[in-house]
């Protein structure tokens, strides 16, 4: 290898922003620079996945850009239309406060249903075509030094980089180690999350309940299974209950969710499993180190009511690859701390916010206290009647505000 | 460290090379006291190598868009802007009359892996010895030199036929001198008292005569600004204060 340590970084972690930094930089960087990305589930097959992202038009336009939209159009389910409705689970109905109606453009959906899986592997394979070095490892130590970061893999093989990206997930091993604070607080939820099977056709329209138990999300998945349309839920229950609903029957379950889901769409069915995760809130105290960058859930963790956790990963994705590859293009040390204090500036506020809004939006509705239901009531209606504000929540929504990166412009970096 | 134990062996004092190490330090640490010119360097490469890839029909998003074309770069300093064109694939001749720069940037080079030819000569030495460039480049000397238009003359004759001439300086204006030495000087305390004197600034009228006056055309010119709000200079139309320039021979 006649790469010298400047012109290569390993990335750590091979969820959807790893693997989409990986491949934004690689096809930008060319045969010169090197791309590692390290993650030991890549040994292993991909488990069955019933995890479904909602993927706000700039995620897409960076996917477009980066070439692997193509493998996930054909099962992206678009988002036309987003129905919020607050109510008591007995309400027979649900009273609709808010619609937002997502024509960010005409002929733009606000936001693509996508499958985990099925962009895990589109990117995968991408990865491959331009040159990625994928290793089924993790990161056992690291060291920043002056001039770059000398790596040891679990595996023991070492590799000095320019820069280490930490895109291990919310629990992330290398933040840790690297003595970064997380800022965080657990919801006593958790998203119970199942792919169900409908008669009647869902129109491309998302719906949110505002349950006292929190939010349950009915998401539009592209059509298919047993009864020819498909949905995914995102239901929030508080934890204490998960286990009682787990142990149900398959049946009863199925009841349970009927109830929530309601009738409109008529028989519904199970088409995955039905698992449940945790949910908390977090943001990490800084995003960068020395030759140390935070990327996607190891930088924040973010409660699922608005959708956004995925569309975060994915801004971070397009905000760090293009200071890396503006850097690299200019004979620049991409880990330098310039370059590191740019991602991070760019990131912070926009991660911060976003937090706040999701976590005051659930504590705002997870309950079932009179006087918050009217004040939940008259603002959501108050959104409804002014235009503007809900333009802005929109595009908002669609990731579309403020200065975006290239790549969430959908140009090529 | 490498650079001192190889040392060892030569002529040089392994004290006198432990000296240079942390100079060096402090020219390349982008929080040290050259923070300014780290905050500054990317705006300048940036002009540097798309004028070069203009001129020479190369691609500026190649990771190696200056490969093969020999470039010199005069008042190099610590090679901060030297060792960045190197990588871009330039062969880069760094010339300081300061021998502690150039034992600063040779060290630094060393240390990275990037070949680049540091010498302790002036560019009328070098032109002297016959020696010829693609790319020739003055950043921030002009405004230090005793004699402008011979300064230039020896500039341009360093450049190859077809060539190019990058320059960058600071005009005289009632507002340069309020920002560059009253600002930067006295009250941001980004650079030492007394680094500029702002009567040997140049305007860009001065400097374009100059150049013209020895065959050449100035192409680009683009002023360069600082904003406060996000910390980071920026190519602009206001050539007040900061400026560069790209200039080659006329046809």
């Amino acid at each position: 290898m006649s790469i010298d340590q400047g012109a290569r970084i390993v990335i750590a972690g091979g969820g959807i922003a790893g693997l989409s930094l990986a491949l934004a930089l690689k096809q930008a960087l060319g045969e010169e620079f090197a791309v590692v990305l390290a993650d030991p589930a890549l040994a292993t097959a991909p488990r069955t996945d019933n995890r479904a992202y909602a993927v706000a038009a700039g995620g897409r336009a960076m996917l477009e850009t980066l070439g692997v939209w193509e493998a996930v159009a054909a099962t992206a389910q678009p988002m036309t239309e987003m129905i919020v409705s607050d109510s008591r689970t007995k309400d027979a109905v649900r009273p609709v406060f808010l619609t937002f109606d997502g024509e960010v453009e005409p002929g733009q959906a606000f936001a693509h249903m996508v499958e985990n899986a099925a962009l895990i592997a589109g990117l995968k394979s991408a990865c491959e075509r331009v040159g990625v070095e994928l290793r089924p490892t993790g990161v056992r130590r690291f060291a920043a030094e002056d001039a770059g970061v000398d790596i040891v893999f679990s595996d023991g093989a070492r590799a000095e980089a320019a820069l280490l990206v930490a895109a291990d997930g919310a629990r992330s091993k290398l933040r840790e180690r690297a003595g970064i604070g997380w800022v965080g607080w657990s919801y006593g939820q958790s998203g119970i999350v199942a792919t169900i099977g409908h008669e009647r056709p869902h129109h491309g329209r998302a719906v949110e309940h505002f349950l006292p138990s929190g939010p349950f999300a009915m998401l539009p998945l592209a059509d298919g299974g047993r009864l020819g349309h498909r949905s995914s839920i995102v239901w929030t229950e508080r934890t204490q209950n998960v286990p009682a609903l787990l142990s149900l029957d398959s049946a009863d379950l199925l009841a349970e969710i009927e109830t929530r889901f309601g009738l409109e769409l008529g028989e519904i069915a199970l088409e995955s499993a039905v698992s449940a995760h945790p949910l908390g809130f977090g943001v990490a105290r800084r995003f960068v180190d020395r030759r140390l960058a935070l990327l996607g859930d190891a930088a924040h963790l973010i409660h699922p009511i608005a959708g956004q956790g995925l569309n975060l990963g994915l801004k971070d994705v397009a905000a760090l690859a293009e200071t890396i590859v503006d850097a690299a293009r200019l004979g620049l040390d991409p880990g330098s701390p310039d370059v590191l204090e740019d991602y991070e500036k760019a990131r912070r506020f926009d991660t911060v916010a976003m937090g706040a809004m999701t976590d005051g939006l659930n504590r705002l509705f997870s309950n079932d206290a009179t006087p918050l239901r009217l004040v939940r009531d008259l603002g959501l209606g108050l959104v409804d009647r002014l235009p503007g504000l809900k333009r802005f929540f929109i595009r908002e929504a669609a990731g579309l505000a403020g200065a975006p990166p290239r790549l969430l412009r959908g140009e090529a970096l | 460290m490498a650079a001192a134990t190889e040392r060892t062996g030569s002529t040089i004092d392994p004290a006198e090379v432990a000296r240079f190490d942390a100079i060096a330090r402090d020219w390349w640490d982008p929080k040290g006291p050259m923070a300014v010119l780290h905050k500054f360097n990317p705006v300048r490469l940036a002009f540097v190598r798309d004028e070069a890839c203009a001129h020479f029909g190369r691609d500026p998003k190649q990771m190696k868009a200056l490969a093969g074309l020999s470039l010199v770069d005069i008042g190099c300093g610590g090679g901060v802007l030297s060792e960045p064109l190197a990588r871009l694939g330039a062969e880069v001749t760094g010339l300081d009359p300061a021998p502690t720069n150039i034992a600063v940037a040779s060290a630094h080079a060393e240390k990275g892996g990037v070949a680049i030819d540091y010498r302790e000569e002036t560019i009328e030495a070098v032109v002297a010895s016959g020696k010829r460039f693609d790319i020739v480049l003055a950043m921030e000397v002009v405004e230090h030199v005793a004699d402008v238009e011979a300064f230039v003359a020896a500039c341009c004759a360093a450049v190859k036929p077809d060539g190019l001439l990058v320059m960058a300086t600071l005009n005289r204006t009632l507002k340069s001198y309020a920002l560059a030495i009253v600002g930067a000087e006295y009250v941001l305390r980004w650079l030492p008292r007394g680094t500029h004197d702002w009567e040997k600034f140049v305007t860009p009228a001065e400097l374009g005569n100059a150049i013209e006056a020895n065959g050449f055309t100035v192409g680009t010119q683009t002023g360069v600004v600082y904003n406060p709000l996000t910390a980071r200079w920026s190519a602009a139309r206001d050539m007040d204060v900061n400026y560069m320039l790209a200039a080659s021979r006329r046809a």
